[in-house]
């Protein structure tokens, strides 16, 4: 199963990724992660301002046959959501790193982003399951 | 071949029931508390008719053929029991009238209980849950409530194997109480070691289904019961399978603390499309002041009896000139979980089934179901992978939907083919632990030539994933509708007619 | 009797594929100490000799059928049309099982699509799920979906006095293990109006009944201030309704509440000693992902054809396991199709026209009631149940009822409402005659003499 890998994010454990824009990041879920879920069918967004903090539950993605958390690969407040995935869900699948982003939040703490992997290491955990 | 919706067929104007003229004087109705419309269907009863007549030929049934559901036991519901049940002197009794105007209906009830407790090897039984997951509600709630009462409050947690049906943890949940998993064994045991590193003073039971989900009973049961009494916590049967141990072994003696039967499964009381069902809860003397009430007690003549031969209600026993039932809540109950008594109607059904049956009907029951589910095992282990196929399984077994020849094929195209085959699939994708899981239990109460055809029907898909894989992917073709887009359901959500 | 096919013959041929000699081999994993342990119960039975058994035991109940009832307090004697026992009869139903295969299972999956449908219009809700237990389970499920609007976090239920005793117990009994403040029927008098001022910023739910348990209608003008006042303090409205009520009254959709329950077992379901019944859950359909139980939606097949599947599944116990909504599994899809079978049969106005019966039946015998010393009926509008202070003990007058006169009498409010004493709940349906009426009228005042 041949799954992308976006170079120019960096990757949780648990399969979301974040992309880094000035003082902001935008987060999302990985080609892997929305290739087990199958269609999405409605993605529960955290409310604007939210405060989401680094490895905590901060939203759901349901399918037809699951409903998984997405933790927060890092800690900040919630300043944009996408608001596309209401009427069209299915953009997580089509385009994970793009169309298919959850939420942007202005990084409270920037180092976090550090501890988290890069496009190769992600790679490698990915190919281990 | 589609049945436009009810108010489809509707026309204005059109009548139905004929009702009678008021007979007494009129009383006026503020306009103030009048609704101004309402849309329900104006219909003809030939309409009525033949718009349920359509739906219900739509549908595949027990009575259409088999369901080798495992888990569910969908065996033949004897038409006897249904027209016990529209006895008008069952049909129409109000539950809160005085008992002494229902002691037919309460002594079929004490009996029930005092049935189900000699099956179960318990003490005292409630019918009063009206499913299996409120039976196991009920349970959750006596195990913590009974530590409560104990000054053991901290035990908060639930021991719920990997292999368990969703509604023990969610059960356990609403009961306020922490899920905590336990992982089964390569031979589909619940793993000991595991089992005793989580046994603390937090745990406040075990829950606990034998058969398991993979149809495999117990091998170590004694000792996990043990385990868990030791370590001061309790253990709660999930009754689902108990059509394979029924007049085989009675839980109650091996450990089970509290357990819940569905009625619906084991003592073939229909499955209705979905409901009603029922969940009665037995337990052991230690727990008899927990039950949920009210339940029925006997006073008279025959109160204080020692014997152990449980009558059925009409018998002069239970019929002595000083006997009466009465309604009695347990002194320490968790409280009501349901309005009434429980599912009065089910229970006569029940009540029926086992008197039909007897002692050695009932332990027939269970052994048929057990060597017919064998039997298929024997037949498609060479065919479909059997992860524990070295076991005898009890009265289900877990294949997978898997062909070495046939790698895109997966269990649930394999379902959805057998039902050009004319029958409902097994259970698919349940229990987790097993990829692509076909559960399949065909019960006591099919014949040998059906599952016959249930083995070739599965051995001819088998070679069909190879030769003609696309009738997979496209099945089903010859049902009522075509496979549906469940997606498009959950997106475009559209639940009421407009 | 035998529902097992299976001959000596076959047993032998099924064990020989499996390679075992007798049938007790296959029991090896039951410890042997307890395997195959004596059952203490009487022999088998034929099909006669339980058919007989069964009627003697029925013959030993008072039925509505052959004795004037005026019973009601939650379950009622309504008539049901021939036709809904001809639909529910046909084994393709009845003998169906859960519709998790919706190809072969659009017979039970457009019938709740139209159950919900039904449901929906009748309480004045955008939609409806495809049913609960009973009305005591759902009023506790509409308790716990305001606790998952809440987000947890708002830990009081206010309940009112006027919900059906049973159902307050069955509240309590469901959320035990949530760390809930439940409160409010404390004081038997409390008012609607006087609920709102329970309501605060921790509260998740208000509860109410119309017709309440005593048989008083909330005024709709009342109603719908109770809903704008919970509103403001960010609470849910949920409440309890007679569904045979609503073919005539302001349903509680139009009035502001957010969740509508009640017991559905008067359309078209006997009463059959309190069960199997029907637990009908209608609410917002913005709120539809925090609501629990079976929910039956329309879609289409792979030829473009209409269907239906059960759908949001995500939210049940069988997906979502300890994080589910609720653990409940079953509906009761065949009550719930009776339910059905017995609206389409009626119709909006013989719908209309039961509750009118009912309403002018009860009515009369209130006022009848009323004349005859020693009794009162309390003031109150009412649908078809009021409350009667009797000269009496309740039990008395209706020991006396039914021996002397073979009646049975009113719900005794006295173990529930020991300020009630002396009071009967009296119920009349379109079941009783005026001849019923009269006499047990007749029958009271004689009753009612010392």
């Amino acid at each position: 199963m041949e799954y992308r890998f976006d170079d120019k994010v960096r990757y949780s454990k648990t399969h979301e990724w974040v992309r880094v824009e000035g003082g902001e990041a935008v987060i999302g879920i990985s080609d892997y992660a929305q290739n087990k879920l199958s269609d999405v069918v409605f993605v529960e967004l955290p409310g604007a301002g939210k405060e989401l903090r680094a490895g905590t539950a901060c939203m759901v993605i349901e399918s037809v046959k699951a409903a998984e958390e997405v933790f927060a690969p890092v800690s900040g407040a919630v300043i944009a959501r996408n608001e596309k995935l209401e009427k069209a869900p299915e953009l997580v699948n089509k385009d994970p790193f793009g169309d298919g982003w959850l939420v942007k939040v202005k990084l409270s703490d920037p180092r976090e982003v550090d501890s988290l992997m890069d496009a190769a290491a992600y790679r490698k955990l990915v190919e281990t399951l | 071949m589609a049945e436009p919706l009810i108010f489809e067929v509707s026309r204005p104007g059109r009548e139905g029931v004929s009702l009678p003229g008021c007979d007494v004087p009129e009383t006026e109705i503020p306009a103030a508390l009048r609704r101004a419309d309402l849309g329900l269907p104006e219909v003809a009863e030939v309409d009525v008719v033949r718009h349920y007549v359509h739906l219900s030929q739509m549908n595949y049934s027990v009575d259409t053929g088999l369901y080798p559901l495992g888990s569910c036991t969908m065996k033949y519901n004897p038409k006897v029991n249904e027209a016990a049940a529209r006895l008008p002197g069952f049909a129409l009794v109000h539950p809160l009238q005085d008992p002494v105007t229902a002691q037919g209906a309460m002594a079929l009830m004490y009996a029930l209980q005092e049935m189900l407790a000699e099956i179960g090897g318990f003490h005292a039984v409630s019918l009063q849950p009206s499913a299996g997951a409120q039976g196991e509600l009920t349970g959750i709630l006596i195990m913590r409530k009974y530590h409560a009462e104990k000054g053991q409050p901290g035990r908060n947690r639930i021991l719920v194997p990997d292999s368990a049906h969703g509604t023990n943890p969610a059960s356990t949940t609403m009961g306020g109480m922490e899920v905590v998993e336990v992982p089964s064994d390569s031979r589909g045991n619940i793993d000991l070691l595991h089992l005793r590193a989580n046994l603390d003073g937090r745990v406040a039971g075990l829950m606990l289904t034998n058969p398991n989900t993979l149809g495999l009973f117990e091998e170590n049961l004694l000792e996990v019961t043990r385990l868990v009494h030791e370590a001061g916590g309790l253990v709660y049967g999930d009754g689902a399978n108990f059509n394979a141990i029924l007049g085989v072994a009675k839980p109650g003696r091996m450990g089970i603390d509290v357990m819940h039967f569905n009625l619906h499964k084991t003592f073939s009381t229909p499955h209705g499309g979905g409901g009603p069902g029922s969940g009665v809860v037995g337990v052991g003397a230690h727990l008899a002041e927990y039950l949920p009430g009210p339940v029925v007690a006997r006073t008279g003549e025959a109160e204080g009896t020692e014997s152990m031969e449980y009558r059925g209600a009409e018998s002069a026993e239970y019929r002595g000139a000083n006997v009466r039932y009465q309604w009695q809540t347990p002194r320490r109950s968790i409280g009501r979980v349901k309005s009434f008594h429980g599912n009065f109607g089910v229970l006569v059904r029940a009540y029926t089934y086992i008197r039909m049956h007897g002692p050695e009907g009932l332990r027939s029951i269970a052994e048929n179901a057990v060597l017919n589910a064998n039997y298929l095992q024997a037949r498609l282990k060479d065919v479909y992978p059997v992860p524990h196929g070295d076991r005898t399984c009890m009265h289900e077994f877990v294949a997978q939907g898997k062909l070495a020849a046939a790698p895109d094929i997966r269990a649930l195209d394999i379902s959805k083919r057998l039902i050009d085959h004319g029958f409902h699939p097994p259970t698919n994708y349940f229990p987790l632990i097993v990829p692509e899981a076909l559960m399949i239990e065909p019960t006591e109460t099919e014949s040998l030539e059906t599952l016959d055809r249930f083995v070739d029907a599965m051995r001819t898909i088998a070679r069909e994933a190879v030769s003609t894989p696309e009738l997979l992917h496209d099945a089903p073709h010859a049902s009522p509708v075509r496979r549906m887009d469940e997606v498009k359901a959950a997106r475009e959500l559209r639940v009421t007619a407009e | 009797m035998s529902f097992i096919p299976n001959t000596e013959a076959d047993r032998a041929r099924m064990l020989e594929a499996i390679g075992v000699g007798a049938v007790g081999d296959l029991f090896r994993d039951v410890p042997k100490e307890h395997r195959f342990p004596r059952l203490d119960l009487l022999p088998a039975v034929s099909e006669q000799e339980i058919l007989k058994e069964l009627d003697g035991l029925a013959r030993r109940n008072a039925d509505c059928g052959r004795t004037p009832c005026f019973l009601g307090a939650g379950a009622y004697h309504h008539f049901i049309p021939s036709v809904v026992d001809f639909v529910v009869s046909r084994s393709e139903f009845y003998t169906a099982y859960t519709p998790y295969q919706p190809e072969i299972s659009q017979g039970t999956l457009q019938a709740i699509f139209e159950y919900q449908s039904m449901i929906a219009r009748l309480t004045g809700m955008e939609v409806s799920n495809a049913s609960h237990y009973d009305g005591a389970t759902s009023t506790a499920e509409a308790v716990i979906m305001a606790l998952n609007v809440g987000q947890h976090q708002r830990k009081r239920v206010v309940l009112s006095p006027g919900v059906h005793p049973q159902y307050r117990e069955v509240v309590r009994t469901y959320t035990q293990g949530m760390g809930l403040q439940v409160e409010g029927d404390e004081k038997p008098e409390l008012a609607p109006a006087q609920l709102a001022g329970l309501c605060d910023s921790a509260t998740a739910c208000v509860v109410v009944q119309s017709p309440d348990f005593f048989g008083r209608i909330i005024a709709p003008a009342a109603l719908k201030a109770l809903a704008e006042k919970v509103h403001a303090c960010g609470a849910l409205l949920v409440v309890v309704v007679n569904p045979i009520s609503l073919g005539l009254l302001v349903p509680p959709g139009e009035l502001g509440a957010d969740v509508v329950v009640g017991e559905g077992q008067a359309l078209g379901n006997a009463m059959a000693f309190g069960g199997p019944s029907l637990g009908f859950f209608a609410f917002r359909k913005d709120q539809i992902r925090r609501s629990s139980g079976r929910i039956a939606g329309e879609s289409t097949d792979r030829a473009g054809s209409r269907g239906y599947v059960f759908t949001l599944s995500t939210r049940e116990q069988h997906i979502r396991r300890d994080k589910a909504t609720s653990n409940i599994c079953t509906n009761q899809s065949l009550n719930a199709l009776a339910a059905a079978a017995y609206l389409t049969s009626l119709g909006p106005r013989g719908l209309r026209r039961v509750a009118e019966l009912c309403w002018h039946k009860a009515h009369y015998a209130a006022a009848s009631i009323a004349r005859v010393p020693g009794y009162s009926v309390e003031e109150g509008e009412f649908f078809h149940e009021f409350v009667v202070h009797c000269p009496l003990r309740v039990e008395e007058i209706n020991r006396r009822l039914y021996a002397a006169h073979g009646i049975i009498g009113g719900f005794d409010l006295a173990a529930q409402y020991p300020e009630r004493r002396d009071c009967m709940l009296v119920c009349c349906t379109e079941m009783n005659s005026r001849d019923e009426i009269d006499a047990f009228v007749s029958a009271l005042k004689e009753a009612g003499n010392g």
